[in-house]
């Protein structure tokens, strides 16, 4: 990683150099070790300031919209899932390919520091991975977790080490977390649930919610400029009303909105202050666009019409979405 | 909650311009009877319904809300009710999900020249919200204050 974090300055640096592009999109070092940022550096000597780790989970694509519409030409360092964003970005129109220069970084997965400080470590100084182990180098001295025990938990559904927009590699791939289960485990474990399960644990689940907007603002389907939750006079009026029915209209009408356009990348749940399950909503349309409409992965490419603006003459009736499944009083 | 023999649903219907708004007219020229708690919204197309629009009737108090449109194939539009269709497959199994009111949301394809299945299916619809009761889980409490 540090032989990365290097050639990633190195490159950044020489783009910028030979003016290739005007801006260069990265990570640089947070208040603490494990709270790396985004970063955006538009000279060649602020390069060295950036970082690249396990702690480098944010997908920058988004800010790739803005850059765009300022008309710069903007390098940006993506792992392998967060190019899944910049295809679906291409797709709906809110970034141009030409002021786009995409740069594949490798990535192993990336890790949670609150897994690690629940695992026990205490006093942490820093983190570096060995192998198939963590080395957390604490005040009362070294404590090794396994790797997969910490992993983010959305680096548990890896998609894999390919890039699916890249103008250059930095360096070769590295081994990936295997993922080998069922992604949907968790979402047939609710659809098996009685309608009042499921009513009470999403009313426990989303009345953690404060309303923050974290979830959207990260979010690279969710990228309307002028978004229905900012308006006033919105049916979801705000924080200041807040009750358990407009929290779970918030989350019905977000989850909505990026049905379809959701790519997995499991933002929204990482950033979620409250710790909301929200991909479990996002996976749910994923799950039901794959049955209902034929499996569609959003990102994988740049040219696939999406779901909802498509259709198929021999789709399901709505109705059957339902059919069978028991009656809600 | 009201006693379920005096309980009069509040139903929200939202009918296409061209097939079920009309066919909701053939109902009435030919005399069949449905139940007044039918409320009737006319859009353009039922591609013009956004999932929102179900929401916001089901927030503000809504018992059940049945969305119309031409038959596939049929749309004045061509293709309208083709992506409605997709879209509320979609919510109708976002909702049940969330186990909020799956069984009060239906999807129903009626023509112009079909009044009297117009009011078939909204006496079934009003028959089976009546049975299902009052709307509780997806209601905003201010309507109430």
């Amino acid at each position: 990683m540090q032989k990365i974090e290097k050639l990633l300055q190195k490159r950044a640096a020489e783009l910028l150099a030979e003016g290739t592009v005007e801006r260069v999109l990265a990570w640089h070092a947070g208040e603490f070790f494990y709270d790396n940022a985004p970063a955006a550096v538009s000279s060649a000597d602020e390069c060295d300031k950036l970082v690249y780790n396990e702690f480098c989970p944010a997908n920058l694509c988004k800010y790739l919209i803005e850059t765009s519409h300022a008309g710069k030409k903007t390098a940006v360092f993506l792992k392998p899932c967060d190019t899944y964003g910049v295809n679906q970005l291409l797709k709906d129109n809110r970034i141009k390919r030409e002021l786009v220069y995409a740069i594949g970084t490798p990535c192993s997965g990336m890790l949670d520091i609150k897994k690690i400080k629940a695992a026990g470590a205490k006093g942490i100084i820093s983190v570096s991975v060995d192998g198939d182990e963590v080395v957390v180098n604490t005040a009362y001295g070294e404590k090794r977790l396994a790797k997969a025990d910490v992993l983010l938990n959305k680096c548990l559904m890896c998609k894999g080490a390919a890039y699916k927009i890249a103008d250059e590699e930095l360096a070769e791939p590295l081994p990936v977390p295997q993922f080998t289960g069922d992604k949907f485990a968790k979402v047939k474990e609710i659809e098996a649930m009685s309608a009042e399960e499921r009513f009470a644990f999403w009313q426990s689940e989303l009345s953690k919610c404060i309303r923050c907007n974290a979830c959207r603002d990260i979010c690279p389907a969710c990228s309307c400029e002028q978004c229905i939750f900012d308006k006033p006079d919105t049916p979801v009026a705000g924080k200041a009303y807040a009750d358990e029915v407009e929290e779970q209209m918030y989350h019905i009408i977000r989850a909505f909105h990026v049905a379809g356009r959701c790519t997995g990348c499991g933002e929204c749940a990482r950033v979620c202050p409250q710790g909301i399950h929200l991909e479990l909503l996002n996976m749910k349309f994923m799950k039901d666009i794959n049955s209902f409409f034929g499996q569609y992965q959003a990102g994988a490419d740049s040219e696939t019409p999406a779901p909802q603006v498509s259709f198929k003459q021999n789709d399901p009736e709505a109705n059957s979405a339902v059919e069978g499944r028991e009656q809600h009083v | 909650m009201l006693e379920k023999k005096n309980f009069e649903p509040k139903i929200v219907a939202f009918c296409c311009n061209w097939c079920s708004y009309a066919g909701a007219d053939g109902a009435g020229t030919a005399r069949k009877h449905y139940p007044a708690n039918i409320k009737i919204i006319k859009v353009p197309c039922s591609c013009r319904v956004n999932p929102l629009f179900i929401l916001r009737a089901f927030q503000r108090g809504a018992d059940g809300v049945i969305m119309c449109g031409c038959h596939p194939g049929d749309c004045h539009y061509s293709t309208g009710n083709y992506y409605a269709r997709r879209r509320m497959t979609l919510l109708l199994s976002m909702l049940d999900y969330l186990g909020v009111a799956g069984e009060r949301f239906r999807v129903e394809w009626v023509s112009a020249a079909e009044g009297a299945r117009f009011a078939q299916v909204m006496n079934d619809f009003a028959e089976h919200i009546a049975a299902l009761g009052e709307n509780v889980k997806l209601r905003d409490l201010r309507c109430k204050k």
